[in-house]
């Protein structure tokens, strides 16, 4: 087998690379392999021969984005044709430009559409109780369709109090402000 | 803080074989992916934007322990040497090393902290630490991500989280990694079924093999995949229990060749080792393989080879861009392979 690369020298390395299930391989000689670094292990492979991103850009060719054409983020100016060649958004706003075409994309890379790690220090403690706010009314929702009624009224007490906790953090830094 | 050149003559100190399991597993690797709100990211921002990120990265890095020390290194002033150093010693990516214009490392005390600043992010923030330690590394990076945060005002969504460059990325922006040794799995040829079984739990496995059933530097890195959807202790931890799961098919491995073929193994193990201290032409390749055999060998517990923080070393210190840099001087691989070799009988027989 000759060496991909430079296809001269015989390939004696044998790259092997596995992500979501697909393998790819590359087959490289010696030489091909120092110089580009793929040095054993210290060396991630220059060549980007697969990644979740090849993954992700199948999975994108299949979505809904022909129906909704060829959109524009207003912020970066980026064209989601352009993020689909490159995989890549221009800026923080594209995920909201171009989110009915990432929704699946997100879904089928990551199995799932919405944040539950941290949260910057500054805004923490907001997200957290909104977060709280939103699990317990998961919680109650299922507990009115069971007609667990003691435990919905409970749960329906936690979040009200949450939320007045909430009001009342915001009013008084309105009040403190003026 | 150091030089290059300084820096060229060890491994950082996260290689040094101190951390837990560090004959299976070599390091922990454990990074952030974040973006500063008020620019496009770097694919889209305009130079002068992105030449705005670094001063207000390093004013954010200076209130920080972690970078206490710290040293700063534009790309713009990288020679393409320097560059295959930094790459080697895992501080940046390929993609930074070939296509940054305005990019720049900050590297914190002693390179087990760091942070890449203009690849496809405002800022990958990494941390390195030496065997298994995942939820030290993680720890330490999101107290570190805690202080760049108190003066930075990072791209976030309550919904999507962290706002990454592509959105593999998006949510925690968390990628953790272990670069582990596995010979046993690849001796009894299980390997495959182990690999397959790792990317069946949303993992992803990465690294070199032989074909065949000699032993050709068996080291894998598995990291992770998901960043959305799931929180940044429970992304580790699934690594973490996978990583242990594999060492204990690799134990079961090596007991059953220790049953049926000790002799054999310990002859593999100590002819390595010999090629290693009296060889006098060592490609790089051969290295790797030989290295891996004398790990092994420390694994199966034989007495009076060397210990694994100098086979780390032999790793790191033998790669094209770190012999150039000790050598000062470009070095064409022939005369690598001489020099290599020199520099592996210098640290074997050093004790």
């Amino acid at each position: 087998m000759q060496c991909q690369i430079c296809g001269k020298a015989p390939a004696t390395v044998h790259y092997t690379e596995i992500v979501n299930d697909k393998m790819t391989e590359l087959h490289v000689c010696e030489k091909c392999a120092e110089e580009k670094g793929l040095h054993g292990v210290l060396g991630q492979s220059k060549v980007s021969i697969s990644g979740p991103l090849v993954w992700m850009m199948d999975s994108m060719s299949s979505t809904e984005e022909d129906k909704v054409g060829n959109v524009q983020c207003q912020t970066c100016g980026m064209k989601y044709s352009t993020f689909k060649e490159t995989a890549r958004v221009g800026c923080a706003s594209c995920y909201e430009a171009f989110r009915t075409q990432l929704r699946p994309v997100l879904r089928r890379v990551h199995g799932s559409t919405r944040h539950s790690g941290k949260s910057p220090t500054k805004d923490g403690a907001k997200y957290a109780r909104r977060r709280e706010i939103q699990k317990l009314q998961e919680e109650l929702d299922r507990a009115i369709q069971q007609e667990e009624f003691e435990l919905a009224a409970e749960l329906r007490d936690k979040i009200r109090k949450l939320e007045a906790a909430m009001t009342g953090k915001k009013r008084r830094g309105t009040s403190k402000a003026e | 803080m150091t030089s290059l050149v300084e820096m060229a003559k060890q491994p950082g100190s996260w290689l040094n074989g101190s951390g837990p399991h560090s004959d299976a597993v070599l390091s922990t690797r454990v990074r952030l992916a974040r973006n500063l709100q008020n620019f496009p990211f770097p694919t889209r921002a305009k130079a002068e934007q992105l030449a705005q990120v670094l001063p207000s990265v390093v004013a954010a890095a200076k209130k920080s322990p972690a970078f206490s020390e710290m040293m700063v290194l534009r790309s713009a002033e990288m020679t393409p040497q320097d560059k295959q150093f930094l790459v080697e010693r895992h501080l940046i990516s390929h993609d930074f090393a070939e296509n940054s214009k305005v990019g720049a490392l900050v590297v914190g005390t002693d390179e087990s902290v760091s942070i890449m600043v203009n690849e496809e992010d405002h800022l990958r923030l990494q941390v390195l630490c030496s065997g298994l330690q995942l939820s030290k590394a993680v720890k330490l990076a999101d107290k570190i991500d805690d202080e760049l945060d108190a003066s930075l005002e990072y791209a976030f969504s309550e919904e999507l989280g962290y706002l990454t460059s592509c959105p593999t990325n998006v949510g925690t922006g968390l990628r953790a990694s272990v670069l582990m040794h596995f010979p046993s799995l690849v001796l009894t040829k299980q390997i495959g079924k182990v690999l397959q079984g790792i990317t069946q739990v949303g993992l992803a496995v990465r690294g070199f093999y032989g074909e065949g059933t000699e032993i050709i530097g068996n080291f894998f890195q598995v990291s992770n995949q998901t960043t959305l959807g799931l929180s940044e202790n429970e992304a580790v931890m699934s690594l973490e229990r996978v990583a242990q799961q594999i060492m204990e098919y690799e134990a079961k491995a090596m007991e059953a060749l220790l049953r049926d073929a000790k002799v054999q193994i310990e002859d593999k193990v100590w002819r390595a080792f010999g090629a290693l201290k009296y060889c006098k032409i060592l490609p790089s390749r051969e290295l790797v393989s030989l290295v891996s055999l004398v790990r092994f060998g420390v694994s199966l517990g034989l007495n009076g080879l060397c210990d694994i923080g100098t086979l780390n070393e032999l790793l790191v210190l033998s790669q094209p861009a770190h012999m150039q840099k000790r050598a000062d001087k470009e070095l064409a691989a022939a005369e690598r392979n001489v020099l290599r070799a020199e520099l592996v009988h210098e640290r074997l027989w050093r004790r």
